[in-house]
C-alpha cells in the first residue's frame, strides 16, 4: 500500500503541468481486516431486509436530538422553537423517522417522473395540433377552457408555492420533507403546464380564446369564490408559532381538498365534459396532474397520515385531532365543490349532472376516510 | 420547450399570482427588514417544463460517469489520504443542501414579490437534488473503496461529531432566524455566491488530481445550479437594498456571515485540499490561492463592492481580517493540526505528512515547517500502535484548545482569543468577530432597534461537555466509532490497512477525557485570568517526546 507505483511522471505540455496517475490498489477487497467488509449505512432500521436506495439517500439526514443529535440544535429562535421543533403539528409519533414514502422519490425519480409528465403533456398539446384535433372543438367549449380550466392553474399555483412549499421546511424527517418537496414541485408543474397550455391556445384560437379571462374569474366569478376561499385559508395554516402545521396543510389538501375538490374538477368535469365537445387535449392534460395526485401524491399522504393512526402511543389521540381536522376543512371544501355547480350547466353538452358528480366524488371520499378508519362528517352524508 | 419562447412562458406564468382576500396573510416566517411589494424581475426567465428535461439530461452524464468509474474500478487509482477526507467532507454536505431546500419558504412568506418566489421554487428542488445526489456518491465510495468504515456510520457521525457541529451551523443557519438573515445574506449572498467556487469547484480539481474523477462529475453539476441560486439572492438583495431602513441589518449579516463562514468553511476545506492531498506539484494551487482567486478577487471586489452604488455597507474589515487569519494566522494549518490531534473521536482515517509535503508546505506557506513540520513529525512516529499513547495524551507541548462558542471551531490562533462572562457563563471566543456575533448580532436589538426575529444560539455548544470525566474508550464507544470486531477504531493516524497496525479501544483506555470549558468556569477568577493569559502566548512543540 504505501509503496504506490506511478506509472507515469507529472507531465503535461509545454509549461502546462497534470498530476501522475499513480496505482494505489485502494479498491474493495484489495486487502481484508476489520471493518473492510462493512459496506452499508448501518444506523437506521431498513423497513424491509435490505435498505433501498432511497432510504440510504434519505434516512438521518435530518438530525434529530432524540436520535444521534447529541449536541441538539445548535440554532432556534427568539420564542425558544429549536431547528426543528415537535410542536409545530399536533401530531404525536413515538418515531418520526419510521415513515417512508412509497414513492421512494430521490433525484434521479424526480427529474425522470417529471420530466416524463412534461413530456406527456407536450406531445399531447403537439399530437393535436398536427392532427388539427382543435378544429374539432365545439365553438361553446372555448371560453370554458380560457376561464375554468385556466383557473385552476390559481389552485395548484397556491397550494405548491404557499401550501406544500412552507410545509416541506417544517416537518420531523426527512422523509416527510422530501416527499412534500416533491408534491410542492407537482403543483407548480402543473400551474405553470396550464399557463402555457393556455398560451398554446391563444395562438390557435385566436381572438376566440381570451388568454387572460381566467384572472378575473378566479377573483370575481362566484362559481370559483368557495375554491378560492378553501385554498387561500390552506395557505395560510399554521401552528402556534406562526410556521406552517406542515401535518395539517397535508391532511387538508392531500385528504380533504384534492378529493372532494381537485378530483370534482379534473376527473368529473374536464375529463367528462371535453370530449362531449370535440377536446381530447384538455383531458391528457389534466390527466398527467390527475394520475400524479393519485399515484404518487395521495399514496405518501395514505402512508403518512397511516402512520401517525397506527402509533402504538399515540394513534388515538392523532386520530381524534384528524375528526377536528375534518369538522374543520370538509365544510370549505364542500363549499368549495358545490359553488362550482353552474360550471355544469354552462356548455353546450352536458353528458352528466353535477349531483352525479358530486356523488362520485363524495363516495371517493368516504372510501378514504375508511381507509384511514375516520369518522366521515355529517356534511357530506347529509 | 419547442417554439414557444422561454421568455415569453415564463411572462405567461406571472398570471398565476394574486393577492389573497379571503384571510389577511400572515407570513410563516418572519423579518425585521422591511420591503415595498414589488420590484425585483427574475432575471433567470425559467419554467419547469424546460427546466425538468434539462435536469434529467445532466443527470445522465452523472449516473454514466458512476457506472464507468465502478466499471473500470476507479479505487485502483484513488489516494487513500483524499478518500478518508471524504468520510467528514461527505457527511457533512448533505444536510446544508438540504437545509437550503428547507430555507426557500422563508422568502416566499418574508419577501412579497411572487417573480422571485418562482426562482425559489427552482431552487428548492435543486436543493433536494444535492443532497440526495452526494448521498448516493458517498454510497458509492461505501461500496467500493477499501475501507468503507466511516461511510458506514456517516449520519450517526456527523451528528454526534465535534466537527458536525462545525458544519451542521452551516446548514441550520440557512433555516432558521430572520428570514432575510438566513435564506437571503447568509445562504444565497455567502454561502452560495462566494463560497460554493470553494466548495464545489476547488475540491473537484482536487479530486481529480488525487485519482477521483466521480466527485468532479457530481459537484460540478450541482454547481451549476448555483447561478440560478446567486441570481435569487441578487434579486433579494436589491429589494432590500431599495429601503434605507435595511443597510444596518444587512451590514450586521454580512460580518455575521462572511466571518462565519471563513471560520467553518476555510477551516474543513482548506484543510481537506491541502492536508488531503498527495499531489504535491509546486504549480498546483494552494487553499489560500485559490481563496485569493476565487474569494478575494472573484466574490469581494467583482460582487460584492460593486454593490457599494447601491448603498451596501461592505464590512472590508471582516474580509482583511480573514485573510490575515488565512496566511498570517495559518488559520486552516491550525485546524488541520487540531484535526489530527483528536484523531482519534474522528471517523476518518489522517494520513501522516512526510517530507515531500513538508517541503511543499514549506513552498507555498513559507515558515509552515517553523509552526508545524516538528509536530507533524511526532503525529507520524506516534501514528502506529506501539505501548504509547494517542499523540493529544504524549508529551508535545501542544495544548489542547478551548472552542468558540460561536464557530465551535476552537480558538486556535491562541493570542485571537476573548474571553468572556455571557449569559450567566465563561465562553470563549476564537476571535473579536465571533464575540461579537454572540454578544451583538444574535439578540434582541442592534445598533438601538428592535430585531425580535434575530435566530438564538442553543445547543450544547460545547463538545467536549458531553465526554467531560469520561475514559476516552467508553466516550468512543459510546459515540459508535468502533468497527464491527468491537474493538478495533473506525480513526486511525495513519492510512494502513493492515489489523496488526490498527488501535483499538483497548490502546486507549483509562485516559480521562476532559472538558476545557468545564474547566475554565470551575476555577477562580485569579485562575482563570492567568490561564487565559498563558492560553493566549500559545505554546512551543517539543524537539523530542
Ligand atoms: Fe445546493
Ligand atoms: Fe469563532
Amino acid at each position: 500500500m504505501s509503496e504506490s507505483r506511478p506509472i507515469t511522471e507529472a507531465g503535461g505540455r509545454g509549461d502546462r503541468s497534470i498530476p501522475k496517475i499513480v496505482l494505489t490498489d485502494a479498491e474493495a477487497g484489495a486487502a481484508a481486516f476489520v471493518g473492510s467488509n462493512s459496506r452499508s449505512y448501518n444506523y437506521f432500521e431498513p423497513k424491509k431486509r435490505r435498505a433501498t436506495k432511497y432510504e440510504d439517500v434519505t434516512v438521518d439526514v435530518q438530525p434529530d436530538p432524540d436520535r444521534y443529535l447529541t449536541q441538539g440544535w445548535i440554532l432556534g429562535w427568539a420564542n425558544g422553537d429549536l431547528g426543528y421543533d415537535a410542536s409545530w403539528t399536533r401530531m404525536k409519533s413515538s418515531d418520526w423517522h419510521r415513515f417512508r414514502d412509497p414513492n421512494e422519490e430521490w433525484e434521479q425519480s424526480i427529474y425522470i417522473n417529471n420530466s416524463n409528465s412534461v413530456r406527456t403533456v407536450q406531445s399531447s398539446i403537439e399530437n393535436a395540433k398536427s392532427g388539427n384535433a382543435f378544429e374539432f372543438w365545439n365553438k361553446s367549449w372555448i371560453p370554458i377552457i380560457a376561464k375554468h380550466f385556466s383557473a385552476w392553474g390559481h389552485v395548484d399555483q397556491g397550494l405548491g408555492m404557499y401550501v406544500f412549499m412552507p410545509a416541506q421546511r417544517t416537518a420531523m424527517s426527512n422523509m416527510h420533507n422530501n416527499a412534500i418537496s416533491v408534491n410542492c414541485m407537482h403543483k407548480l408543474r402543473t400551474a405553470q403546464d396550464i399557463m402555457l397550455y393556455n398560451m398554446e391556445l391563444m395562438g390557435i384560437f385566436g381572438d376566440e380564446f381570451d388568454g387572460e379571462a381566467h384572472q378575473e374569474v378566479w377573483l370575481n366569478d362566484p362559481s370559483w369564490q368557495g375554491v378560492r376561499e378553501n385554498v387561500e385559508r390552506l395557505m395560510n395554516i399554521q401552528n402556534p408559532s406562526g410556521s406552517s402545521e406542515w401535518a395539517e396543510a397535508t391532511f387538508a389538501s392531500n385528504i380533504v381538498f384534492e378529493p372532494l375538490v381537485g378530483e370534482l374538477f379534473r376527473s368529473q368535469f374536464v375529463m367528462q365534459f371535453a370530449p362531449s365537445h370535440g377536446d381530447s387535449v384538455s383531458p391528457s392534460v389534466i390527466g398527467v396532474s390527475e394520475r400524479e395526485f393519485n399515484d404518487r401524491d395521495l399514496r405518501y399522504t395514505m402512508d403518512m397520515m397511516k402512520d401517525f393512526l397506527e402509533d402504538e402511543t399515540h394513534g388515538e389521540e392523532n386520530k381524534q385531532i384528524m375528526q377536528e381536522w375534518l369538522a374543520e376543512w370538509v365544510p370549505y371544501s364542500i363549499q368549495a365543490a358545490k359553488g362550482l355547480e353552474p360550471i355544469w350547466s354552462e356548455s353546450e353538452v352536458q353528458p352528466v349532472s353535477f349531483e352525479e358528480s358530486f356523488e362520485q366524488v363524495k363516495s371517493r371520499f368516504e372510501g378514504i376516510l375508511s381507509e384511514l378508519e375516520l369518522r366521515v362528517p355529517e356534511e357530506v352524508t347529509t | 420547450m419547442a417554439r414557444t419562447s422561454v421568455s415569453k412562458a415564463h411572462a405567461k406564468i406571472q398570471e398565476l399570482s394574486w393577492e389573497p382576500t379571503f384571510v389577511t396573510k400572515d407570513p410563516k416566517y418572519k423579518t425585521d427588514y422591511t420591503f415595498k411589494k414589488g420590484g425585483q424581475k427574475d432575471p433567470m426567465k425559467q419554467v419547469l417544463s424546460s427546466y425538468f428535461p434539462m435536469q434529467e439530461e445532466k443527470d445522465h452524464r452523472v449516473y454514466g460517469a458512476i457506472d464507468g468509474a465502478i466499471r473500470g474500478n476507479m479505487w485502483r487509482q484513488v489516494q487513500p489520504r483524499w478518500m478518508e477526507w471524504q468520510k467528514l467532507f461527505l457527511s457533512i454536505i448533505p444536510f446544508p443542501e438540504i437545509s437550503a431546500a428547507r430555507a426557500m419558504p422563508l422568502l416566499t412568506e418574508a419577501v412579497p414579490n411572487p417573480e422571485i418566489h418562482n426562482g425559489l421554487a427552482f431552487q428548492m428542488i435543486d436543493e433536494v437534488r444535492h443532497s440526495t445526489i452526494q448521498m448516493n456518491l458517498k454510497r458509492e465510495y461505501m461500496r467500493n473503496y477499501i475501507d468503507p468504515a466511516g461511510f458506514d456510520i456517516t449520519q450517526k457521525s456527523f451528528h454526534n461529531n465535534y466537527a458536525g457541529t462545525i458544519g451542521r451551523q452551516f446548514g441550520e443557519g440557512f433555516i432558521t432566524g430572520d428570514a432575510l438573515t438566513a435564506c437571503n445574506i447568509y445562504l444565497q449572498v455567502v454561502a452560495e455566491t462566494a463560497f460554493t467556487n470553494t466548495l464545489f469547484v476547488a475540491m473537484p480539481s482536487e479530486a481529480a488530481a488525487n485519482g477521483d474523477y466521480l466527485l468532479p462529475t457530481v459537484f460540478l453539476s450541482v454547481q451549476s445550479d448555483e447561478s440560478r441560486h446567486m441570481n435569487n439572492g441578487y434579486g433579494t438583495l436589491l429589494m432590500s437594498l431599495a429601503d434605507d431602513d435595511n443597510k444596518d441589518l444587512i451590514e450586521r449579516d454580512l460580518i455575521y456571515s462572511l466571518w462565519n463562514q471563513h471560520a467553518v468553511v476555510d477551516a474543513a476545506i482548506g484543510t481537506i485540499i491541502d492536508y488531503g492531498s498527495k499531489d504535491r506539484r509546486k504549480d498546483r494551487e494552494s487553499y489560500t490561492e485559490m481563496w485569493r482567486r476565487w474569494y478575494y478577487d472573484d466574490y469581494y471586489r467583482s460582487y460584492l463592492v460593486p454593490l457599494e452604488k447601491y448603498g451596501l455597507k461592505v464590512p472590508h474589515d471582516v474580509i482583511e481580517d480573514a485573510w490575515t487569519r488565512m496566511t498570517d494566522g495559518f488559520y486552516h494549518h491550525t485546524v488541520a493540526q487540531f484535526f489530527a490531534t483528536g484523531w482519534m473521536v474522528n471517523y476518518w482515517r489522517i494520513d501522516p505528512m512526510t517530507e515531500e509535503d513538508f517541503e511543499w508546505f514549506e513552498d507555498k506557506y513559507p515558515g509552515w515547517y517553523d509552526k508545524f513540520g516538528k509536530w507533524w513529525e511526532h503525529y507520524s512516529s506516534l501514528s502506529e500502535p506501539n505501548g504509547h499513547n494517542p499523540i493529544a495524551f504524549e508529551n508535545t507541548g501542544y495544548v489542547y484548545p478551548h472552542r468558540c462558542w460561536s464557530c465551535m471551531v476552537p480558538c486556535l490562533i491562541r493570542e485571537d482569543t476573548v474571553m468572556d462572562y455571557v449569559d450567566g457563563q465563561w465562553r470563549t471566543y476564537c476571535h473579536k468577530w465571533c464575540h461579537w456575533t454572540d454578544t451583538v448580532a444574535f439578540r434582541e436589538e442592534y445598533k438601538g432597534r428592535p430585531t425580535p426575529s434575530m435566530g438564538r444560539m442553543t445547543g450544547q455548544r460545547e463538545w467536549e461537555t458531553l465526554y467531560h470525566g469520561w475514559d476516552l474508550a467508553e466516550a468512543i464507544k459510546d459515540l459508535g466509532y468502533v468497527r464491527n470486531d468491537g474493538e478495533t477504531l473506525v480513526p486511525q493516524p495513519h492510512v494502513i490497512f493492515d489489523d496488526n497496525k490498527m488501535w483499538k479501544l483497548d490502546n486507549v483506555r483509562g485516559i480521562e477525557f476532559q472538558s476545557p470549558n468545564v474547566l475554565l468556569n470551575e476555577m477562580s477568577d485569579e485562575e482563570r485570568e492567568k490561564h487565559m493569559e498563558e492560553y493566549k502566548q500559545g505554546f512551543t512543540i517539543n524537539e523530542s517526546l
